[in-house]
Protein backbone atom coordinates (compact mmCIF):
# COMPACT_ATOMS: atom_id res chain seq x y z
CA UNK A 1 0.00 0.00 0.00
CA UNK A 2 1.28 3.49 -0.82
CA UNK A 3 2.37 5.92 1.88
CA UNK A 4 -0.41 8.32 0.90
CA UNK A 5 -2.96 5.50 1.25
CA UNK A 6 -1.70 4.60 4.67
CA UNK A 7 -1.89 8.19 5.88
CA UNK A 8 -5.49 8.49 4.70
CA UNK A 9 -6.12 5.21 6.48
CA UNK A 10 -4.94 6.54 9.83
CA UNK A 11 -6.99 9.71 9.37
CA UNK A 12 -10.09 7.53 8.89
CA UNK A 13 -9.06 5.43 11.91
CA UNK A 14 -8.86 8.45 14.22
CA UNK A 15 -12.24 9.72 13.02
CA UNK A 16 -13.75 6.29 13.73
CA UNK A 17 -12.09 6.08 17.15
CA UNK A 18 -12.73 9.64 18.32
CA UNK A 19 -16.29 9.34 19.70
CA UNK A 20 -15.62 6.19 21.72
CA UNK A 21 -12.19 7.16 23.00
CA UNK A 22 -13.16 10.71 23.98
CA UNK A 23 -16.18 9.40 25.91
CA UNK A 24 -14.13 6.67 27.62
CA UNK A 25 -11.43 9.20 28.48
CA UNK A 26 -13.83 11.72 29.99
CA UNK A 27 -16.17 9.30 31.77
CA UNK A 28 -13.95 6.37 32.72
CA UNK A 29 -10.22 7.16 32.74
CA UNK A 30 -10.41 10.77 33.96
CA UNK A 31 -12.84 10.05 36.83
CA UNK A 32 -10.77 7.04 37.83
CA UNK A 33 -7.60 9.14 38.07
CA UNK A 34 -9.48 12.06 39.62
CA UNK A 35 -10.19 9.90 42.69
CA UNK A 36 -6.54 10.28 43.64
CA UNK A 37 -6.90 14.08 43.65
CA UNK A 38 -10.31 14.14 45.36
CA UNK A 39 -8.97 11.90 48.10
CA UNK A 40 -6.53 14.63 49.15
CA UNK A 41 -9.25 17.20 49.82
CA UNK A 42 -11.64 17.42 52.72
CA UNK A 43 -15.16 18.22 51.53
CA UNK A 44 -16.76 21.26 53.12
CA UNK A 45 -20.14 20.98 54.82
CA UNK A 46 -21.65 23.35 52.25
CA UNK A 47 -21.14 23.32 48.47
CA UNK A 48 -20.58 27.11 48.65
CA UNK A 49 -17.35 26.73 50.66
CA UNK A 50 -14.43 25.26 48.67
CA UNK A 51 -12.93 22.03 49.97
CA UNK A 52 -9.61 22.20 51.77
CA UNK A 53 -6.38 20.35 51.02
CA UNK A 54 -5.57 17.84 53.74
CA UNK A 55 -3.17 15.51 51.93
CA UNK A 56 -2.85 11.72 52.18
CA UNK A 57 -3.75 11.75 55.89
CA UNK A 58 -7.44 11.64 54.96
CA UNK A 59 -6.89 8.38 53.09
CA UNK A 60 -5.03 6.79 56.02
CA UNK A 61 -7.63 7.96 58.50
CA UNK A 62 -10.43 6.59 56.34
CA UNK A 63 -8.93 3.14 55.83
CA UNK A 64 -7.98 2.72 59.49
CA UNK A 65 -11.40 3.81 60.80
CA UNK A 66 -13.59 1.18 62.40
CA UNK A 67 -16.39 2.00 59.92
CA UNK A 68 -14.13 1.07 57.02
CA UNK A 69 -12.81 -2.08 58.67
CA UNK A 70 -16.31 -3.30 59.54
CA UNK A 71 -17.41 -2.46 56.00
CA UNK A 72 -14.46 -4.35 54.54
CA UNK A 73 -15.33 -7.36 56.65
CA UNK A 74 -18.98 -7.26 55.55
CA UNK A 75 -17.92 -6.86 51.90
CA UNK A 76 -15.57 -9.84 52.07
CA UNK A 77 -18.15 -12.06 53.81
CA UNK A 78 -20.78 -11.09 51.24
CA UNK A 79 -18.42 -11.87 48.35
CA UNK A 80 -17.24 -15.13 49.92
CA UNK A 81 -20.86 -16.33 50.02
CA UNK A 82 -22.12 -15.00 46.69
CA UNK A 83 -19.33 -16.04 44.36
CA UNK A 84 -18.56 -19.68 45.30
CA UNK A 85 -22.20 -20.68 45.79
CA UNK A 86 -23.46 -18.79 42.75
CA UNK A 87 -20.75 -20.31 40.57
CA UNK A 88 -21.33 -23.83 41.94
CA UNK A 89 -25.11 -23.68 41.39
CA UNK A 90 -24.66 -22.10 37.96
CA UNK A 91 -22.24 -24.88 36.97
CA UNK A 92 -24.55 -27.63 38.23
CA UNK A 93 -27.51 -26.16 36.35
CA UNK A 94 -25.40 -25.86 33.20
CA UNK A 95 -24.28 -29.50 33.42
CA UNK A 96 -27.94 -30.51 33.87
CA UNK A 97 -29.09 -28.35 30.96
CA UNK A 98 -26.37 -29.53 28.61
CA UNK A 99 -28.02 -32.93 28.07
CA UNK A 100 -29.58 -33.70 24.72
CA UNK A 101 -33.22 -34.09 25.70
CA UNK A 102 -36.49 -32.84 24.27
CA UNK A 103 -37.82 -29.65 25.83
CA UNK A 104 -34.38 -28.58 27.07
CA UNK A 105 -34.92 -25.06 25.76
CA UNK A 106 -37.62 -24.56 28.42
CA UNK A 107 -35.26 -25.56 31.24
CA UNK A 108 -32.49 -23.37 29.83
CA UNK A 109 -34.85 -20.41 29.71
CA UNK A 110 -35.94 -20.99 33.31
CA UNK A 111 -32.35 -21.30 34.53
CA UNK A 112 -31.36 -18.04 32.82
CA UNK A 113 -34.24 -16.02 34.28
CA UNK A 114 -32.40 -14.77 37.35
CA UNK A 115 -30.20 -12.71 35.00
CA UNK A 116 -33.06 -10.44 33.99
CA UNK A 117 -34.04 -9.26 37.47
CA UNK A 118 -32.22 -6.07 38.39
CA UNK A 119 -31.39 -5.02 41.91
CA UNK A 120 -34.77 -3.45 42.73
CA UNK A 121 -36.74 -6.40 41.38
CA UNK A 122 -34.61 -8.97 43.24
CA UNK A 123 -35.06 -6.99 46.44
CA UNK A 124 -38.85 -6.93 46.03
CA UNK A 125 -38.98 -10.65 45.19
CA UNK A 126 -37.02 -11.68 48.28
CA UNK A 127 -38.68 -9.14 50.54
CA UNK A 128 -42.01 -10.69 49.63
CA UNK A 129 -40.64 -14.14 50.35
CA UNK A 130 -38.81 -13.33 53.59
CA UNK A 131 -41.06 -10.66 55.06
CA UNK A 132 -41.89 -11.62 58.68
CA UNK A 133 -45.59 -10.84 58.18
CA UNK A 134 -46.46 -11.78 54.62
CA UNK A 135 -43.67 -14.17 53.62
CA UNK A 136 -43.29 -17.90 54.06
CA UNK A 137 -41.09 -17.75 57.18
CA UNK A 138 -43.97 -17.78 59.74
CA UNK A 139 -45.34 -20.86 57.97
CA UNK A 140 -41.95 -22.52 58.35
CA UNK A 141 -42.03 -21.69 62.06
CA UNK A 142 -39.36 -19.00 61.85
CA UNK A 143 -40.54 -15.91 63.68
CA UNK A 144 -37.59 -13.57 63.36
CA UNK A 145 -37.12 -10.91 60.74
CA UNK A 146 -33.77 -11.85 59.15
CA UNK A 147 -33.36 -8.33 57.79
CA UNK A 148 -33.19 -6.77 61.26
CA UNK A 149 -31.01 -9.49 62.74
CA UNK A 150 -27.27 -8.72 63.08
CA UNK A 151 -26.55 -12.40 62.41
CA UNK A 152 -28.76 -12.94 59.38
CA UNK A 153 -29.06 -9.60 57.58
CA UNK A 154 -25.83 -9.96 55.60
CA UNK A 155 -26.15 -13.69 54.76
CA UNK A 156 -29.74 -13.13 53.58
CA UNK A 157 -28.61 -10.38 51.22
CA UNK A 158 -25.81 -12.66 50.06
CA UNK A 159 -28.46 -15.31 49.34
CA UNK A 160 -30.20 -12.83 47.04
CA UNK A 161 -26.80 -12.20 45.45
CA UNK A 162 -26.32 -15.96 44.94
CA UNK A 163 -29.71 -16.18 43.22
CA UNK A 164 -28.91 -13.26 40.88
CA UNK A 165 -25.35 -14.35 40.05
CA UNK A 166 -26.37 -18.00 39.56
CA UNK A 167 -28.15 -17.14 36.28
CA UNK A 168 -25.12 -15.38 34.85
CA UNK A 169 -22.82 -18.22 35.95
CA UNK A 170 -25.27 -20.66 34.33
CA UNK A 171 -25.16 -18.80 31.01
CA UNK A 172 -21.37 -18.66 31.03
CA UNK A 173 -20.99 -22.33 31.93
CA UNK A 174 -23.57 -23.49 29.38
CA UNK A 175 -21.88 -21.51 26.62
CA UNK A 176 -18.55 -23.01 27.71
CA UNK A 177 -19.96 -26.54 27.79
CA UNK A 178 -21.40 -26.14 24.33
CA UNK A 179 -17.99 -25.26 22.97
CA UNK A 180 -16.43 -28.34 24.61
CA UNK A 181 -15.65 -30.93 21.97
CA UNK A 182 -18.23 -33.70 22.45
CA UNK A 183 -15.87 -36.32 21.03
CA UNK A 184 -13.70 -35.94 24.14
CA UNK A 185 -16.71 -36.60 26.36
CA UNK A 186 -17.70 -39.58 24.24
CA UNK A 187 -14.15 -40.91 24.47
CA UNK A 188 -14.31 -40.64 28.26
CA UNK A 189 -17.59 -42.53 28.23
CA UNK A 190 -16.10 -45.23 26.01
CA UNK A 191 -13.18 -45.59 28.42
CA UNK A 192 -15.73 -46.42 31.09
CA UNK A 193 -15.50 -43.14 33.02
CA UNK A 194 -18.59 -42.59 35.19
CA UNK A 195 -20.68 -39.43 35.33
CA UNK A 196 -18.81 -37.95 38.32
CA UNK A 197 -15.32 -38.71 37.12
CA UNK A 198 -16.18 -37.34 33.66
CA UNK A 199 -17.45 -34.18 35.36
CA UNK A 200 -14.37 -33.65 37.53
CA UNK A 201 -11.64 -35.02 35.27
CA UNK A 202 -12.86 -33.92 31.84
CA UNK A 203 -15.69 -31.38 31.88
CA UNK A 204 -14.48 -29.02 34.62
CA UNK A 205 -10.86 -28.88 33.38
CA UNK A 206 -12.09 -28.18 29.86
CA UNK A 207 -14.42 -25.55 31.23
CA UNK A 208 -11.74 -23.90 33.34
CA UNK A 209 -11.25 -20.78 31.14
CA UNK A 210 -15.01 -20.10 31.33
CA UNK A 211 -15.15 -20.75 35.07
CA UNK A 212 -12.21 -18.42 35.58
CA UNK A 213 -13.89 -15.63 33.57
CA UNK A 214 -17.17 -16.06 35.49
CA UNK A 215 -15.25 -16.15 38.78
CA UNK A 216 -13.35 -12.90 38.22
CA UNK A 217 -16.36 -11.04 36.80
CA UNK A 218 -18.57 -12.25 39.66
CA UNK A 219 -16.00 -11.32 42.29
CA UNK A 220 -15.56 -7.77 41.00
CA UNK A 221 -19.32 -7.16 40.85
CA UNK A 222 -19.92 -8.73 44.29
CA UNK A 223 -17.23 -6.57 45.91
CA UNK A 224 -19.03 -3.44 44.71
CA UNK A 225 -22.66 -4.48 45.23
CA UNK A 226 -24.85 -2.71 47.73
CA UNK A 227 -28.25 -2.39 46.02
CA UNK A 228 -30.35 -4.96 47.89
CA UNK A 229 -28.79 -3.92 51.22
CA UNK A 230 -29.65 -0.28 50.47
CA UNK A 231 -33.23 -1.23 49.62
CA UNK A 232 -33.98 -3.84 52.26
CA UNK A 233 -31.96 -2.54 55.22
CA UNK A 234 -31.09 1.07 54.38
CA UNK A 235 -29.97 3.23 57.29
CA UNK A 236 -29.86 0.24 59.67
CA UNK A 237 -27.02 -1.39 57.74
CA UNK A 238 -24.26 -0.47 60.25
CA UNK A 239 -26.22 -1.83 63.22
CA UNK A 240 -26.83 -5.20 61.54
CA UNK A 241 -23.21 -5.65 60.33
CA UNK A 242 -24.15 -5.09 56.69
CA UNK A 243 -22.53 -1.72 55.97
CA UNK A 244 -20.67 -2.93 52.88
CA UNK A 245 -18.17 -0.58 51.21
CA UNK A 246 -20.34 -0.06 48.11
CA UNK A 247 -23.08 1.27 50.37
CA UNK A 248 -20.62 3.55 52.18
CA UNK A 249 -19.47 5.01 48.84
CA UNK A 250 -23.06 5.65 47.80
CA UNK A 251 -23.96 7.26 51.14
CA UNK A 252 -20.90 9.50 51.07
CA UNK A 253 -21.76 10.78 47.62
CA UNK A 254 -25.49 11.20 47.81
CA UNK A 255 -26.38 11.47 51.48
CA UNK A 256 -23.34 13.12 53.10
CA UNK A 257 -21.99 14.80 49.91
CA UNK A 258 -18.55 13.95 51.27
CA UNK A 259 -16.65 13.43 48.02
CA UNK A 260 -13.21 13.25 49.64
CA UNK A 261 -14.18 10.26 51.76
CA UNK A 262 -16.06 8.70 48.84
CA UNK A 263 -12.90 8.94 46.70
CA UNK A 264 -10.78 7.40 49.49
CA UNK A 265 -13.25 4.51 49.75
CA UNK A 266 -13.25 4.05 45.95
CA UNK A 267 -9.46 3.83 45.89
CA UNK A 268 -9.40 1.42 48.84
CA UNK A 269 -12.05 -0.84 47.34
CA UNK A 270 -10.33 -0.78 43.97
CA UNK A 271 -7.07 -1.84 45.65
CA UNK A 272 -8.89 -4.65 47.46
CA UNK A 273 -10.36 -5.76 44.11
CA UNK A 274 -6.91 -5.67 42.49
CA UNK A 275 -5.40 -7.75 45.28
CA UNK A 276 -8.14 -10.39 45.18
CA UNK A 277 -8.25 -10.69 41.38
CA UNK A 278 -4.43 -10.60 41.36
CA UNK A 279 -4.30 -13.54 43.76
CA UNK A 280 -6.82 -15.38 41.55
CA UNK A 281 -4.68 -14.81 38.47
CA UNK A 282 -1.53 -15.81 40.32
CA UNK A 283 -2.83 -19.03 41.87
CA UNK A 284 -5.76 -20.13 39.73
CA UNK A 285 -4.92 -19.08 36.21
CA UNK A 286 -1.94 -21.44 36.18
CA UNK A 287 -4.39 -24.27 36.65
CA UNK A 288 -6.64 -23.05 33.84
CA UNK A 289 -5.98 -25.09 30.75
CA UNK A 290 -6.45 -23.02 27.64
CA UNK A 291 -5.31 -25.85 25.40
CA UNK A 292 -8.16 -27.47 23.56
CA UNK B 1 -37.95 -54.68 26.33
CA UNK B 2 -34.15 -55.15 26.21
CA UNK B 3 -32.33 -54.26 29.41
CA UNK B 4 -30.29 -51.54 27.74
CA UNK B 5 -33.34 -49.68 26.43
CA UNK B 6 -34.95 -49.91 29.86
CA UNK B 7 -31.84 -48.48 31.49
CA UNK B 8 -31.83 -45.67 28.94
CA UNK B 9 -35.47 -44.86 29.72
CA UNK B 10 -34.76 -44.85 33.43
CA UNK B 11 -31.81 -42.47 32.97
CA UNK B 12 -34.01 -40.15 30.92
CA UNK B 13 -36.70 -40.13 33.59
CA UNK B 14 -34.09 -39.42 36.28
CA UNK B 15 -32.72 -36.52 34.20
CA UNK B 16 -36.14 -34.97 33.76
CA UNK B 17 -36.90 -35.34 37.48
CA UNK B 18 -33.67 -33.60 38.52
CA UNK B 19 -34.19 -30.87 35.90
CA UNK B 20 -37.76 -30.23 37.02
CA UNK B 21 -36.83 -30.03 40.70
CA UNK B 22 -34.04 -27.58 39.85
CA UNK B 23 -36.42 -25.52 37.70
CA UNK B 24 -38.96 -25.32 40.53
CA UNK B 25 -36.27 -24.21 43.01
CA UNK B 26 -34.98 -21.51 40.63
CA UNK B 27 -38.44 -20.22 39.74
CA UNK B 28 -39.96 -20.43 43.23
CA UNK B 29 -39.08 -16.88 44.40
CA UNK B 30 -40.36 -15.40 41.14
CA UNK B 31 -43.46 -17.59 41.16
CA UNK B 32 -44.39 -16.58 44.72
CA UNK B 33 -44.01 -12.94 43.70
CA UNK B 34 -46.49 -13.43 40.85
CA UNK B 35 -48.90 -15.20 43.22
CA UNK B 36 -48.63 -12.39 45.79
CA UNK B 37 -49.34 -9.77 43.13
CA UNK B 38 -52.59 -11.54 42.23
CA UNK B 39 -53.80 -12.16 45.78
CA UNK B 40 -56.61 -10.16 47.26
CA UNK B 41 -54.90 -7.84 49.83
CA UNK B 42 -56.85 -9.47 52.67
CA UNK B 43 -55.29 -12.84 51.85
CA UNK B 44 -51.70 -11.57 51.95
CA UNK B 45 -49.89 -12.79 55.04
CA UNK B 46 -52.13 -15.82 55.49
CA UNK B 47 -50.55 -18.79 57.30
CA UNK B 48 -50.11 -21.22 55.59
CA UNK B 49 -49.34 -19.04 52.56
CA UNK B 50 -51.29 -19.38 49.34
CA UNK B 51 -49.27 -21.11 46.67
CA UNK B 52 -51.78 -20.11 44.02
CA UNK B 53 -54.24 -17.18 43.96
CA UNK B 54 -57.79 -18.46 44.72
CA UNK B 55 -59.43 -15.40 43.12
CA UNK B 56 -56.81 -13.65 40.98
CA UNK B 57 -57.24 -9.86 41.08
CA UNK B 58 -55.70 -8.49 37.92
CA UNK B 59 -56.80 -4.93 38.67
CA UNK B 60 -53.61 -4.25 40.58
CA UNK B 61 -51.68 -4.26 37.31
CA UNK B 62 -53.82 -1.38 36.05
CA UNK B 63 -53.40 0.47 39.37
CA UNK B 64 -49.62 0.35 38.98
CA UNK B 65 -49.95 2.43 35.83
CA UNK B 66 -52.68 4.80 36.97
CA UNK B 67 -51.84 5.42 40.63
CA UNK B 68 -48.11 4.85 40.85
CA UNK B 69 -47.06 6.73 37.64
CA UNK B 70 -45.43 3.58 36.39
CA UNK B 71 -46.31 4.32 32.79
CA UNK B 72 -44.21 7.46 33.08
CA UNK B 73 -41.28 5.64 34.72
CA UNK B 74 -41.32 2.97 32.03
CA UNK B 75 -41.24 5.62 29.29
CA UNK B 76 -38.22 7.20 31.05
CA UNK B 77 -36.52 3.80 31.22
CA UNK B 78 -37.22 3.14 27.54
CA UNK B 79 -35.70 6.51 26.56
CA UNK B 80 -32.68 6.06 28.85
CA UNK B 81 -31.99 2.46 27.81
CA UNK B 82 -32.52 3.16 24.08
CA UNK B 83 -30.20 6.17 24.07
CA UNK B 84 -27.47 4.25 25.89
CA UNK B 85 -27.88 1.19 23.67
CA UNK B 86 -27.92 3.05 20.33
CA UNK B 87 -24.99 5.30 21.24
CA UNK B 88 -22.81 2.55 22.69
CA UNK B 89 -23.47 0.19 19.77
CA UNK B 90 -22.59 2.92 17.24
CA UNK B 91 -19.42 4.05 19.04
CA UNK B 92 -18.37 0.41 19.58
CA UNK B 93 -18.92 -0.44 15.90
CA UNK B 94 -16.79 2.49 14.74
CA UNK B 95 -13.96 1.91 17.21
CA UNK B 96 -14.08 -1.88 16.88
CA UNK B 97 -13.77 -1.55 13.11
CA UNK B 98 -10.77 0.76 13.44
CA UNK B 99 -8.97 -1.56 15.89
CA UNK B 100 -9.62 -4.65 13.77
CA UNK B 101 -9.26 -3.43 10.19
CA UNK B 102 -7.10 -0.31 10.08
CA UNK B 103 -3.44 0.41 10.70
CA UNK B 104 -2.51 3.66 12.43
CA UNK B 105 0.09 5.03 14.87
CA UNK B 106 -0.51 4.38 18.61
CA UNK B 107 -2.90 1.50 17.80
CA UNK B 108 -1.53 -0.80 20.51
CA UNK B 109 -1.46 1.94 23.17
CA UNK B 110 -5.03 3.05 22.44
CA UNK B 111 -6.29 -0.52 22.45
CA UNK B 112 -4.55 -1.17 25.76
CA UNK B 113 -6.20 1.93 27.26
CA UNK B 114 -9.58 0.67 25.99
CA UNK B 115 -9.02 -2.64 27.76
CA UNK B 116 -8.03 -0.78 30.95
CA UNK B 117 -11.46 0.91 30.96
CA UNK B 118 -13.10 -2.55 30.98
CA UNK B 119 -11.32 -3.33 34.24
CA UNK B 120 -12.51 -0.16 36.03
CA UNK B 121 -15.90 -0.74 37.69
CA UNK B 122 -18.36 2.10 37.19
CA UNK B 123 -18.70 2.51 40.96
CA UNK B 124 -15.06 3.62 41.19
CA UNK B 125 -15.69 6.49 38.78
CA UNK B 126 -18.99 7.63 40.21
CA UNK B 127 -17.70 10.43 42.45
CA UNK B 128 -15.89 12.35 39.72
CA UNK B 129 -18.61 11.57 37.17
CA UNK B 130 -21.18 13.11 39.46
CA UNK B 131 -19.05 16.25 39.78
CA UNK B 132 -18.44 16.34 35.99
CA UNK B 133 -22.15 16.10 35.21
CA UNK B 134 -22.92 18.80 37.80
CA UNK B 135 -20.26 21.09 36.27
CA UNK B 136 -21.64 20.52 32.78
CA UNK B 137 -25.08 21.54 34.08
CA UNK B 138 -26.69 18.21 33.20
CA UNK B 139 -27.29 16.96 36.75
CA UNK B 140 -30.78 15.48 37.16
CA UNK B 141 -31.52 15.58 33.43
CA UNK B 142 -31.93 12.80 30.87
CA UNK B 143 -28.60 13.84 29.30
CA UNK B 144 -26.87 13.48 32.66
CA UNK B 145 -28.55 10.12 33.11
CA UNK B 146 -27.04 8.62 29.92
CA UNK B 147 -23.83 10.63 29.41
CA UNK B 148 -21.33 8.33 31.19
CA UNK B 149 -22.53 5.25 29.26
CA UNK B 150 -22.42 6.30 25.61
CA UNK B 151 -19.23 4.34 24.95
CA UNK B 152 -18.26 0.95 26.32
CA UNK B 153 -14.84 -0.66 26.39
CA UNK B 154 -16.49 -4.08 26.52
CA UNK B 155 -18.59 -3.25 23.43
CA UNK B 156 -15.50 -2.09 21.52
CA UNK B 157 -13.73 -5.31 22.43
CA UNK B 158 -16.69 -7.45 21.25
CA UNK B 159 -16.95 -5.55 17.97
CA UNK B 160 -13.22 -5.78 17.35
CA UNK B 161 -13.43 -9.56 17.84
CA UNK B 162 -16.34 -9.71 15.37
CA UNK B 163 -14.53 -7.65 12.72
CA UNK B 164 -11.35 -9.72 13.16
CA UNK B 165 -13.32 -12.73 11.93
CA UNK B 166 -14.09 -11.01 8.63
CA UNK B 167 -11.66 -12.61 6.16
CA UNK B 168 -9.05 -10.17 4.94
CA UNK B 169 -9.61 -11.29 1.33
CA UNK B 170 -13.16 -9.89 1.44
CA UNK B 171 -11.75 -6.52 2.38
CA UNK B 172 -9.08 -6.58 -0.31
CA UNK B 173 -11.61 -7.61 -2.92
CA UNK B 174 -13.90 -4.74 -2.02
CA UNK B 175 -11.01 -2.25 -2.02
CA UNK B 176 -10.33 -3.30 -5.58
CA UNK B 177 -14.02 -2.84 -6.32
CA UNK B 178 -13.49 0.80 -5.37
CA UNK B 179 -14.95 0.91 -1.87
CA UNK B 180 -13.00 3.17 0.46
CA UNK B 181 -12.84 2.43 4.18
CA UNK B 182 -16.09 4.25 4.85
CA UNK B 183 -17.91 2.52 2.01
CA UNK B 184 -16.57 -0.87 3.07
CA UNK B 185 -17.61 -0.23 6.68
CA UNK B 186 -21.21 0.54 5.77
CA UNK B 187 -21.78 -1.83 2.83
CA UNK B 188 -19.72 -4.87 3.79
CA UNK B 189 -18.55 -4.60 7.41
CA UNK B 190 -21.81 -3.88 9.19
CA UNK B 191 -23.83 -6.61 7.41
CA UNK B 192 -21.12 -9.17 8.24
CA UNK B 193 -21.14 -8.46 11.99
CA UNK B 194 -24.94 -8.20 12.26
CA UNK B 195 -25.26 -11.15 14.70
CA UNK B 196 -22.85 -9.47 17.10
CA UNK B 197 -24.72 -6.17 16.77
CA UNK B 198 -27.87 -8.03 17.84
CA UNK B 199 -26.13 -9.56 20.81
CA UNK B 200 -24.53 -6.32 21.95
CA UNK B 201 -27.87 -4.52 21.60
CA UNK B 202 -29.59 -7.06 23.82
CA UNK B 203 -26.86 -7.06 26.48
CA UNK B 204 -26.53 -3.24 26.50
CA UNK B 205 -30.27 -2.74 26.76
CA UNK B 206 -30.65 -5.23 29.60
CA UNK B 207 -27.80 -3.74 31.61
CA UNK B 208 -29.04 -0.17 31.00
CA UNK B 209 -32.59 -1.15 31.99
CA UNK B 210 -31.29 -2.71 35.21
CA UNK B 211 -28.98 0.18 36.13
CA UNK B 212 -29.40 1.24 39.71
CA UNK B 213 -26.65 3.41 41.24
CA UNK B 214 -26.42 6.15 38.61
CA UNK B 215 -30.17 6.58 37.93
CA UNK B 216 -30.66 6.74 41.70
CA UNK B 217 -28.10 9.53 41.98
CA UNK B 218 -29.57 11.41 39.02
CA UNK B 219 -33.25 11.11 39.85
CA UNK B 220 -33.60 10.56 43.59
CA UNK B 221 -35.02 14.06 44.00
CA UNK B 222 -36.58 14.43 40.56
CA UNK B 223 -39.75 12.38 40.24
CA UNK B 224 -40.28 13.23 36.55
CA UNK B 225 -36.90 11.68 35.67
CA UNK B 226 -37.17 8.41 37.57
CA UNK B 227 -36.53 5.20 35.68
CA UNK B 228 -38.68 2.18 36.38
CA UNK B 229 -36.07 0.67 38.72
CA UNK B 230 -35.93 3.86 40.78
CA UNK B 231 -39.72 4.22 40.64
CA UNK B 232 -39.94 0.73 42.09
CA UNK B 233 -37.32 1.61 44.71
CA UNK B 234 -39.28 4.72 45.72
CA UNK B 235 -42.60 2.88 45.82
CA UNK B 236 -40.99 0.11 47.86
CA UNK B 237 -39.32 2.52 50.26
CA UNK B 238 -42.39 4.67 50.85
CA UNK B 239 -44.80 1.83 51.55
CA UNK B 240 -45.23 0.32 54.94
CA UNK B 241 -48.79 -1.00 54.70
CA UNK B 242 -49.35 -4.58 53.70
CA UNK B 243 -52.26 -3.70 51.44
CA UNK B 244 -49.99 -1.63 49.21
CA UNK B 245 -47.57 -4.51 49.00
CA UNK B 246 -49.04 -6.12 45.95
CA UNK B 247 -48.78 -2.80 44.12
CA UNK B 248 -44.97 -2.78 44.13
CA UNK B 249 -44.88 -6.52 43.72
CA UNK B 250 -46.97 -6.15 40.55
CA UNK B 251 -44.69 -3.31 39.44
CA UNK B 252 -41.65 -5.55 39.75
CA UNK B 253 -43.36 -8.22 37.61
CA UNK B 254 -44.13 -5.60 34.95
CA UNK B 255 -40.45 -4.62 34.91
CA UNK B 256 -39.14 -8.09 34.09
CA UNK B 257 -42.02 -9.45 31.98
CA UNK B 258 -40.72 -8.04 28.66
CA UNK B 259 -37.31 -9.61 29.26
CA UNK B 260 -38.89 -12.90 30.24
CA UNK B 261 -40.58 -12.98 26.84
CA UNK B 262 -37.39 -11.89 25.05
CA UNK B 263 -35.48 -14.61 26.88
CA UNK B 264 -37.86 -17.27 25.58
CA UNK B 265 -37.23 -16.21 21.98
CA UNK B 266 -33.59 -15.12 22.10
CA UNK B 267 -32.17 -17.43 24.78
CA UNK B 268 -29.75 -19.04 22.34
CA UNK B 269 -28.40 -15.71 21.05
CA UNK B 270 -28.15 -14.30 24.56
CA UNK B 271 -26.05 -17.24 25.69
CA UNK B 272 -23.84 -17.00 22.62
CA UNK B 273 -23.33 -13.24 22.88
CA UNK B 274 -23.13 -12.53 26.59
CA UNK B 275 -20.14 -14.78 26.68
CA UNK B 276 -18.47 -14.42 23.31
CA UNK B 277 -15.82 -12.10 24.72
CA UNK B 278 -15.02 -14.13 27.77
CA UNK B 279 -15.42 -17.76 26.76
CA UNK B 280 -12.44 -19.13 24.88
Amino acid sequence: MSVAGRRKNSYVAYVFLAPALILLGVFVLYPFLDNFKLALYQSSPSPLIPSTYVGPSQFWQTITSSTFLQGLQATLIYTAIVVPFGLLFGLLLAVLANQKLRGMVIYRTIFSTTVISGVAVSAVIFDTLLNPVVGILPWLGININPLTSPTWALPVNALIGVWSYMGLAFIFCLAGLQSVDTSVLEAAECDGAGWWSTLFRVTIPMLSPTLFAALTLGTISALFSFGTINLLIGANAPSVNANVLGLQIYNNILVNQNFGIAACLCIALFIVTLIITGVMFRFLERRVSYAR
Amino acid sequence: MPAKALKHRFAKLASYTVLTVAAILVLFPLYMTVVTSLLDPTLIGHVPPYFYPPHPTWGIYADVFTQAHFGHYIVNSLIQSSLITIASVVTSLLAGYAFAMLEFPLKRTLFFLTLVTVAIPFEVTVTANYLTVVHLGYNATMIGMVLPFLASGFGIFLMRQAFLQVPYEIREASLIDGYGDVGFFFRVGIPLVRPMIGGLTLVSFLSAWNQYLWPLIQSSNTDSLRTAQIGLQTLFGSTTSITALNEYVAASIILIAPFFILLIFFQRQLIANLTSGAVK
